[in-house]
């Protein structure tokens, strides 16, 4: 049963992208039932009445979906629960006494915006050079005019999946982006309207990423561990296959 | 006063969209290019607007609050996009699409334009399918569909439990290309909070930097407002945190009118409120009527035993549990309309059946559907689902029914456009659920994200050009006039002015009462009492607002708590506003219910001879009340009748 408790926040406070951070020590008292967002919510209430400036944190959906939450909670990309973001984590998770850290993403392709916002258009960036079938509205043939293997659609699907919130990224020691990249190079080059321009596709996501200072994969895994849509390291096993089948046609 | 001109096009329904495109006026390829458009927002409709015009040529600049144009509030839909393929061979057509959108909307929806919303659906389908949206397939290879409420077929597209997504990904990476031919100038982080008039015509907008605090100025030829609803007034509702009416609302003080604000969707199937401490409200997928039944006790004791927690749900026996949506409308069951659904689970909480400690939940139950299917089944349709609801309340659906309760989800309402989708300012555009235009009073499920991507991808992209073409002599305007300069000022004092209240109250705990007042007077059922007690009680809120906030920090940098006030500021005018609509509305229809105005058996009560009209209010100024006028609407191809979900 949820009860209250009692737990200690440690949270990154840094007021710029160039000023230095420190972390600043938060007692709060709370129900376990109150999910972990809500009790940033309360802290920040209690902060702006005593006319301190709130904690900084990006969130909007608070459903799991929309990939804006982005905290490292003890350690973790979006916290001890797996298959989850930070939004859907609840108190229950936590025990009474526990001193919870909380830091913004750890990764040179994420600087800090602010307190706990950090910046994330490098994936945005990586989508634009080439996440995307060049179709243009209008013209394209009858949804069904092409059957798709259902097993094909389905593991489409389970790459389309990606949040594209930066826990990859945040995760690994080198802070590679090929789970991000591999998710939506894989989504499109297993169904055969993505498939013309897998090739290319391929090559130049690969090459912005490199280009934006994201590591290289060497296969740890740890973002698969702690992708909150558990998305599969085989899609960057994929990728690898469509980069080299790429690169050798050159 | 103007008339209110619809600018529907002549002819037979059928026929009236493919007329208009035939006659419309074009830009020409190199004209294109020398205009420029302002898109606000990058959900469904703003993103593939967005695209779709960069695509044609025209130069877009594409704002939005998120950190990314992936984020917007699109995203979280989950049911799925109704399209009138027929693909199930079961009597579908656009004609029946038309006919269920515009019963389900209550006979308070524009003919012509539900007809052209019906007749593009497939279009959607098709792009999306052609930008690697992996829908669900059957085994053969061909799309699969399952049935959503207020429909009679399986018409409903759908890619997991995540349509919204999938949908929103795929009008994002149309984007994203054009973002890098170069074609979309992107501005996240940045909230429109004013629309400039030059002439009479919207001519850009002013936004703030949300990382720096900036003012800005954005020119254009013509402004697209995307923005979404308004139903955050409530305070909690399914939206997004950041979801606000600001954009609009900044339109409609400058004269744009704003259409039916009273009509609001409160969603059957949504997680019940636990504390003061709640943040929002998360939706239950619509689809989990297609195998959830929804019941509660037949009996008091057995209501008070669980309210008290002494039963659980699977301790009432079969015989106990009244399956009240299948006992009172058979022939759509558990699949009636929201509107019905939301009520009827009012109906039976207000009268003490009501299942968990507050008394405001009924029973979603799998139980059955788990036995005819097996868990396996139930676990692929619904798993995610299953699994977000227990996360959040720590009950185990498969084994256990879940608890739900309706919430606020979306508005019909919105800022008034034509059959163009242009507003009564010209320039002014709203697509999406910004805009009022298909759904009436009340909109039936997968039917937004077909409204938001039909506008964005196949009609506004028409409907643009028929203004743009005599604006290509007009050449660039710089945002050093007299006008941006007026605006940017009047912001600037809005924003000095919140930031020097320096009250007690903090923007949050205003907005919890707004909510609060909102949902007791104008949620659910509402009468001529309680509305005008909403009005006083809002015009003193709102007085209390700005005298006592307290913003911390500067007005000049980020500031959340800043962004929040400047939208809690609008939501209190947009609620007094809805309550005006809804006290004028002496009627009952779809989302609006009048309790004065019901049938004996509780039913809605709809008053054609009265309140055939579109309410269009127009801003009057600063504490004055607003002036409504009124489009009728002339129904010449169907015959409305009552809405009957029991036969």
């Amino acid at each position: 049963m949820d009860k209250d408790i009692k737990v200690t926040l440690k949270v990154w406070r840094q007021k710029g992208p160039k000023a230095k951070g420190q972390f600043e020590t938060y007692p709060m008292e709370i129900h376990q039932s109150v999910s972990f967002l809500e009790m940033l919510d309360i802290l920040n209430e209690r902060l702006v009445k005593e006319g301190k400036e709130p904690i900084v944190f990006d969130h909007d959906c608070r459903e799991g979906i929309c990939g804006m939450c982005s905290l490292y909670v003890n350690g973790h990309p979006h916290g001890p629960a797996t298959g989850a973001t930070t939004c859907q984590l609840y108190m229950r998770r936590f025990h009474d006494g526990e001193t919870i850290t909380i830091e913004p993403w750890r990764s040179a392709g994420f600087p800090v915006i602010r307190d706990l916002m950090v910046d994330r258009s490098a994936y945005d960036k990586i989508m634009q050079a080439g996440g995307f079938v060049s179709v243009n509205t209008g013209g394209v043939p009858d949804a069904n005019a092409i059957p798709i293997p259902k097993k094909n659609a389905d593991l489409a699907m389970d790459a389309a999946a990606c949040i594209g919130c930066g826990a990859c990224a945040a995760a690994c020691k080198n802070g590679s982006a090929m789970l991000f990249v591999s998710a939506k190079v894989s989504q499109l080059a297993l169904l055969p309207q993505g498939r013309v321009e897998a090739a290319r596709r391929a090559k130049a996501m690969v090459a912005k990423m490199d280009e934006l200072g994201f590591g290289n994969c060497t296969n740890t895994r740890a973002c698969e561990m702690e992708c909150p849509k558990n998305i599969s390291v085989s899609n960057i096993a994929r990728l690898n296959r469509e980069f080299l089948k790429a690169k050798l046609k050159d | 006063m103007a008339e209110i001109n619809s600018k529907i096009p002549e002819g037979p329904l059928a026929e009236k969209w493919t007329n208009y495109k035939a006659h419309q006026k074009l830009v020409n390829p190199a004209n294109k290019r020398r205009l420029d458009i302002i898109v606000v927002g990058t959900g469904l409709a703003g993103a593939s607007a967005a695209a779709s015009l960069a695509e044609m040529g025209f130069n877009v600049l594409n704002f939005c609050i998120q950190d990314s144009p992936r984020r917007a509030h699109s995203i979280a839909a989950q049911g799925g996009i109704n399209a009138a393929k027929n693909y199930q061979n079961d009597g579908d057509s656009v004609y029946r699409l038309f006919y269920d959108t515009i019963k389900g909307g209550d006979y308070r929806a524009r003919e012509a334009n539900v007809y052209r919303l019906a007749e593009v659906s497939n279009n959607i389908i098709d792009q999306c399918v052609a930008q690697g949206v992996p829908f669900a397939r059957e085994y053969g290879g061909l799309l699969d569909n399952r049935s959503f409420g207020g429909a009679q077929v399986s018409r409903t597209f759908y890619a997991r439990g995540q349509t919204g997504q999938q949908l929103l990904l795929g009008a994002y990476s149309a984007l994203s290309r054009q973002i890098g031919k170069g074609k979309v100038k992107m501005y996240t982080r940045h909230e429109m909070l004013d629309v400039v008039i030059i002439d009479g015509r919207a001519r850009g907008i002013i936004t703030r930097n949300l990382i720096t605090g900036k003012i800005e100025r954005y020119a254009a030829h013509a402004v697209v407002v995307a923005t979404g609803g308004y139903v955050n007034t409530f305070f909690l509702s399914t939206n997004a945190m950041a979801s606000n009416g600001s954009a609009a609302w900044q339109c409609y003080k400058k004269g744009a009118y704003f259409a039916n604000p009273c009509m609001v969707q409160i969603h059957p199937t949504c997680i019940p409120v636990k504390g003061d401490f709640q943040s929002k409200l998360t939706l239950m997928s619509e689809s989990l009527r297609n195998d959830g039944r929804i019941w509660v006790p037949k009996k008091l004791e057995d209501a008070k035993a669980l309210q008290e927690g002494k039963k659980k749900g699977k301790d009432i026996p079969e015989e106990d549990r009244d399956y009240y949506l299948e006992r009172r409308y058979p022939a759509f069951g558990n699949l009636v309309p929201r509107d019905v659904a939301s009520r009827a689970a009012k109906e039976r909480c207000d009268a003490g059946y009501g299942v968990n400690n507050t008394g405001r939940a009924v029973f979603l139950d799998f139980s059955e559907a788990i036995g005819r299917l097996g868990k396996e089944v139930v676990k692929q349709k619904y798993g995610n689902l299953f699994d977000m609801y227990e996360e959040i309340t720590d009950d185990n659906p498969y084994e256990t029914p879940m608890m739900i309760y309706p919430a606020l989800h979306y508005s019909m309402g919105g800022l008034w456009v034509d059959y163009e989708l242009q507003t009564s300012i010209p320039g002014l555009f709203a697509i999406g659920e910004a805009n009022f235009s298909d759904h009436g009073a009340n909109r039936l499920g997968a039917s937004a994200l077909m409204q938001g991507l039909a506008d964005g991808y196949f009609v506004l992209p028409y409907t643009i050009q028929n203004y743009l073409s005599d604006q290509i002599q007009v050449p660039r305007f710089s945002t050093d006039l007299p006008e941006f300069e007026e605006a940017e000022k009047h912001i600037k004092e809005r924003i000095n002015k919140l930031m020097n209240v320096k009250g007690k109250e903090t923007v949050d705990s205003i907005h919890k009462r707004l909510g609060r007042i909102m949902w007791e007077h104008i949620g659910m059922a509402r009468d001529e009492k309680g509305l005008k007690e909403a009005i006083a009680m809002l015009k003193d809120l709102k007085k209390e607002f700005w005298s006592n906030v307290f913003i911390p920090g500067s007005g000049e940098d980020q500031n959340t708590e800043l962004e929040k006030a400047l939208r809690l500021a609008d939501f209190l005018e947009i609620g007094e506003l809805m309550a005006h609509d809804a006290l004028d509305r002496a009627e009952s229809c779809g989302g609006h219910f009048r309790v004065e105005h019901q049938t004996e058996d509780g039913e809605a009560l709809r008053h054609d001879d009265k309140f055939m009209y579109v309410a269009c209010w127009s801003y009057q100024g600063e504490d004055k009340d607003p002036v409504m006028l009124k489009e009728d609407l002339n129904y010449q191809f169907v015959t409305p009748q009552t809405r009957n979900y029991k036969k």
